[in-house]
C-alpha cells in the first residue's frame, strides 16, 4: 500500500537512527574543512573529563574551564552531558563539535528509546557514539579532534561501565577508571592511586574530585574549583537509582576541606 | 486505467469515506486523556503489554491513538521524527503539541480526501502546560478535524458514551490516583464488564518532572494505585 506520509517518513523498516532521518532531509552535512587553517589551536577546547566505576554504578566528572591555546575561553562550560536516564557522555578536545556531537547523540539515543519503546542497551549506546566519532574523522585528521568519554549504568549487569575512544572510531571498554584530555594523564595517575575495587559511591565521588583537583593543579587548561566564582566542577553519579547531578555545595564543601588539610602552614 | 464506470456524486464519496472510517475505529477499544494535579494522564483499554497505544513524543507531548494499530503506529513514529527533528534544529522549547497537532491535521485531511481508503484512525495529542502556559489537548480525527478539549477527552469504540460519562463525573482537574479510578469505573461501565489493572496503559505526563516528563506506569504501580481504595 502507497503510504499518506512523507517520503523521509515512510518506509516501515525504515532505520530508529535519527542521524538517519537527519542525513535523509538533508539538514546534516559534516563540515569539511579543507586544509590545515591556522585558526584551529585558537578554537575553544574542553580539557578534562574521567570517570570511575564504583560497586554500584560510575560517576564521571569534568572540570569547567575551556581554554583557547593559553587563555581561558569560558570557565563555565558543562562538559558531562546527561544522555538519558543511565548514561552520560563527556567530551574533550574541540569544544564546538565535541558539544554538537554529544547533542546529537543525546538525540539519537532519546529518538530510538521513543521509536523502539525500549531503551538501548549499554553496548548499544557505547556502539552507536563509536560510528559517530568516526564519522568525525575527516574532521579529527584537519586538527578538530572530538574524544568522547562514554559511562553508563548497566541494567542488564547491574554494573558501571565506562568507554573510551579514540579519534579514529576505536572503542575501548575500561575497567575501572579513565580519563580524558589536556589533564587527562594527570588525573588518570591520581585514579590510579586513589582507585579501590568495591567503592562506595562517596569514595568513588571523592576520588574523582580529588583527581581533578590534581589535574588542575599540574594542567594549565584544567579549572580547578574557583571559589570566587563559586565555579565548581560537574559530577554526575549513574546507578540504580538513575543519572544525579551532586549539588555544587557538596562539591564546595569538598574542596573547601581538601584544600584545609592541604595546606601547610597555619 | 479505464474511466469509472459509475458517476458517484462527492458528497456520497465523503460520507462512506467517513462511515468505512467510523466503523473501523468503533470496532476498537478506547483512550482517555484527562487533565489531573500532577500533570496529563493518559489510559488506555489495552490488554496487550508490548502493543502500546501510549506514547512519549517530546518532553512535555505524549500521543495516543485508537483505531488500525499500524496506521497510527506510523503516525506516531512520523510524529517523534517530526518533533525531535524541529527539536534539534532549534530548541526544545519550541516543539509544541499545537504544531504537532497541525501537522497531524493537514496528513489526515489530505490522506481522507486524496486517498480510496481513509485512514481507521483517531488521535490525541497531550502538551503539558508550563510557566503560565495552560495545558493542551488535541484530538484529532480521521478526517483531519481538529478539536481542543479543554480538561478531557476519550476516543475510539464508544467514545462520545465514554467522554459523556467523564464530562459528567469530573468538573476540575482531579488528584491522579481519583483521576484514574474514574477513568477505570467508566470504563468498566461502558463495556459492562470488569477491568483488571493488567487490562490498562496508563502513562502521565509529570508536571514535577523536568526535561522528559512522559512517564509510563508498570503494571504493579498501576495495581497499586487502582486496587488500592484510598
Amino acid at each position: 500500500m502507497k503510504n499518506h506520509l512523507p517520503a523521509a517518513f515512510a518506509a516501515p523498516f525504515e532505520s530508529p537512527s535519527f542521524l538517519d532521518c537527519l542525513k535523509a532531509t538533508g539538514y546534516f552535512d559534516q563540515p569539511s574543512v579543507s586544509s590545515v587553517s591556522p585558526g584551529l589551536d585558537r578554537i575553544p577546547h574542553a580539557t578534562t573529563v574521567l570517570a570511575v566505576r564504583y560497586a554500584q554504578g560510575v560517576v564521571m566528572a569534568g572540570d569547567r574551564q575551556a581554554s583557547e591555546g593559553y587563555q581561558v575561553s569560558s570557565r563555565a562550560i558543562s562538559k558531562v552531558i546527561p544522555v538519558d536516564r543511565y548514561s552520560c557522555v563527556a567530551i574533550a578536545g574541540a569544544a564546538g563539535p565535541a558539544i554538537d556531537m554529544a547533542r546529537l547523540f543525546r538525540v539519537e539515543i532519546e529518538h530510538y528509546e521513543k521509536l523502539e519503546g525500549v531503551m538501548l542497551t549499554t553496548d548499544g549506546k557505547a556502539n552507536k557514539l563509536a560510528q559517530m566519532v568516526r564519522e568525525a574523522l575527516p574532521m579529527a585528521m584537519q586538527g578538530l579532534v572530538v574524544v568522547p568519554l562514554f559511562a553508563g549504568y548497566d541494567l542488564g549487569r547491574g554494573a558501571g561501565r565506562i568507554y573510551k575512544y579514540d579519534p579514529a572510531g576505536g572503542r575501548y571498554e575500561e575497567e575501572a577508571y579513565h580519563a580524558n584530555g589536556s589533564g587527562g594523564l594527570f588525573a588518570k595517575n591520581a585514579l590510579k592511586m586513589l582507585w579501590k575495587e568495591g567503592f562506595s559511591r562517596t569514595q568513588a565521588i571523592e576520588a574523582a574530585l580529588r583527581a581533578l583537583y590534581e589535574a588542575a593543579d599540574e594542567d594549565l587548561g584544567t579549572g580547578g574549583p574557583d571559589f570566587v566564582r563559586e565555579i565548581y566542577p560537574s559530577v554526575f553519579t549513574m546507578d540504580r537509582e538513575g543519572t544525579i547531578e551532586l549539588p555544587p555545595t557538596e562539591v564546595a564543601r569538598y574542596y573547601r576541606n581538601l584544600v584545609d588539610t592541604l595546606k601547610r602552614k597555619e | 486505467m479505464a474511466a469509472l464506470p459509475f458517476y458517484v456524486s462527492p458528497e456520497q464519496l465523503m460520507q462512506d469515506k467517513a462511515e468505512y472510517a467510523k466503523k473501523g475505529i468503533s470496532r476498537g477499544r478506547s483512550v482517555v486523556v484527562l487533565v489531573v494535579r500532577e500533570g496529563i494522564l493518559l489510559a488506555a483499554d489495552n490488554p496487550s503489554a508490548t502493543l502500546y497505544k501510549i506514547s512519549e513524543v517530546y518532553d512535555r507531548v505524549a500521543f495516543a491513538g485508537v483505531g488500525k494499530y499500524s496506521e497510527f503506529e506510523n503516525l506516531r513514529k512520523a510524529g517523534i521524527r517530526h518533533a525531535d527533528l524541529k527539536g534539534f534544529m532549534y530548541s526544545r522549547e519550541d516543539v509544541t503539541g499545537r504544531s504537532l497537532a497541525n501537522a497531524y491535521s493537514q496528513l489526515l485531511g489530505s490522506a481522507f480526501s486524496q486517498e480510496m481508503k481513509p485512514l481507521e484512525v483517531e488521535i490525541v495529542l497531550a502538551d503539558l502546560g508550563t510557566d503560565g502556559r495552560a495545558d493542551e489537548i488535541y484530538r484529532i480525527s480521521y478526517d483531519g478535524s481538529i478539536f481542543d478539549e479543554p480538561l478531557l477527552t476519550a476516543v475510539g469504540g464508544r467514545a462520545e458514551q465514554l467522554g459523556a460519562l467523564l464530562r459528567e463525573r469530573v468538573k476540575s482537574p482531579p488528584p491522579l490516583s481519583e483521576g484514574l479510578r474514574i477513568v477505570r469505573g467508566a470504563f468498566q461501565e461502558i463495556s459492562e464488564s470488569p477491568l483488571p489493572a493488567e487490562q490498562m496503559e496508563v502513562g502521565l505526563l509529570d508536571r514535577s518532572a523536568t526535561g522528559r516528563t512522559f512517564r509510563r506506569f508498570s503494571r504493579q504501580e498501576l495495581s497499586e494505585i487502582v486496587d488500592i481504595p484510598g
